[in-house]
């Protein structure tokens, strides 16, 4: 599905840098949730992230004839984003940044009748992604918007756009190593509130 | 999780830090390979890894519960004279413009 959105994005590129005012609608629509999605993590509020996806397309229109690379359209309309939302953080610029370790995600473990067991919910219960349940989401939702910055734009990028990993590393002027370190501690820190929240329920 | 010997991706904490990185297929594959026959022997850590496979699944398949306002037709306006004056200029241009 990922990679089909994806292909429909380049087409669309395409179309417009060959002066095609047909797919101009199909192409903000395709990307104006998708930015204002993104947004709202990075920035945490609603009219920021209004203002930063609208100021996103405003770039991306005006510069569109650098878009070198038609393929990449998507890690490059992003790119303006991540810098239009840095322009937006309302945060100090000079607020420290939070590391996170990953000996804080290691679960601990429960030796009782001569088995091991971690100390984790059951993740059987899990919903399907397809039917994932409202209660679900907002808790996946916090546990992303609550992840240090340099960790949560990784993770946005990654794995909710589905940017690879050379391409994240772009979009964030990092190393391709950088972005996998940070995004197995982003991924382990949502593991570990997801986990929280589902021992909670089953309880 | 539980500390095992080994001289390389021996132990539980020795593959912690790899997981990511195995649920990407982004490992050479012996080291891949050493992830494999530690999590054949290992059920912590198969529960571990279900639950962050999941995790990834869940990111992937992630939409805000909120959704952009109706996009206006200032904005709409907005965007549309960006893209015609890029096309404009982009015609007008000699064609090697750096």
């Amino acid at each position: 599905m990922a990679s089909l959105e994806r292909e429909q994005e380049v087409e669309l590129a395409r179309d417009l840098l060959a002066g095609n005012l047909e797919v101009f609608d199909r192409f903000v629509e395709s990307f104006r949730t998708r930015l204002f999605q993104y947004s709202l993590l990075m920035c945490g509020q609603r009219e920021d992230a209004e203002e930063v996806s609208q100021e996103t397309l405003l770039k991306v229109f005006e510069n569109l004839d650098q878009l070198r690379e038609p393929e990449h359209v998507r890690s490059w309309v992003f790119r303006i984003a991540k810098n239009a939302c840095l322009m937006k953080r309302r945060k100090s610029v000079f607020a420290p940044v939070r590391e996170l370790s990953l000996d804080e995600f290691i679960p601990s473990m429960d030796h009782h009748g001569g088995e091991r067991k971690l100390e984790i919910a059951d993740w059987s219960a899990l919903p399907d992604a397809q039917a994932l349940r409202s209660e679900l989401r907002n808790v996946l939702q916090e546990a992303i918007s609550e992840l240090p910055e340099i960790y949560k734009s990784v993770l946005l990028l990654r794995d909710v756009e589905e940017l690879s990993t050379e391409e994240a590393a772009q979009v964030l002027d990092v190393s391709e190593d950088v972005v996998k370190t940070r995004l197995h501690r982003a991924r382990l820190a949502v593991r570990q509130k997801l986990d929280q929240y589902l021992k909670v329920r089953v309880n | 999780m539980a500390e095992q010997t080994g001289k390389h991706f021996g132990s539980c904490k020795e593959i912690f830090a790899e997981l990511s990185a195995y649920l990407d297929a982004d490992l050479p594959p012996d080291a891949c390979q050493e992830i494999d026959e530690h999590l054949s022997g290992c059920a912590p850590c198969v529960e571990f890894v279900n639950s962050l496979r999941r995790t990834v699944e869940l990111c992937r398949g992630y939409e805000a519960s909120s959704v952009p306002g109706p996009l206006t037709q200032e904005a709409r306006g907005q965007l549309l004279v960006a893209f015609q004056q890029m096309l404009a200029a982009k015609k007008g241009s000699p064609p090697n413009r750096t």
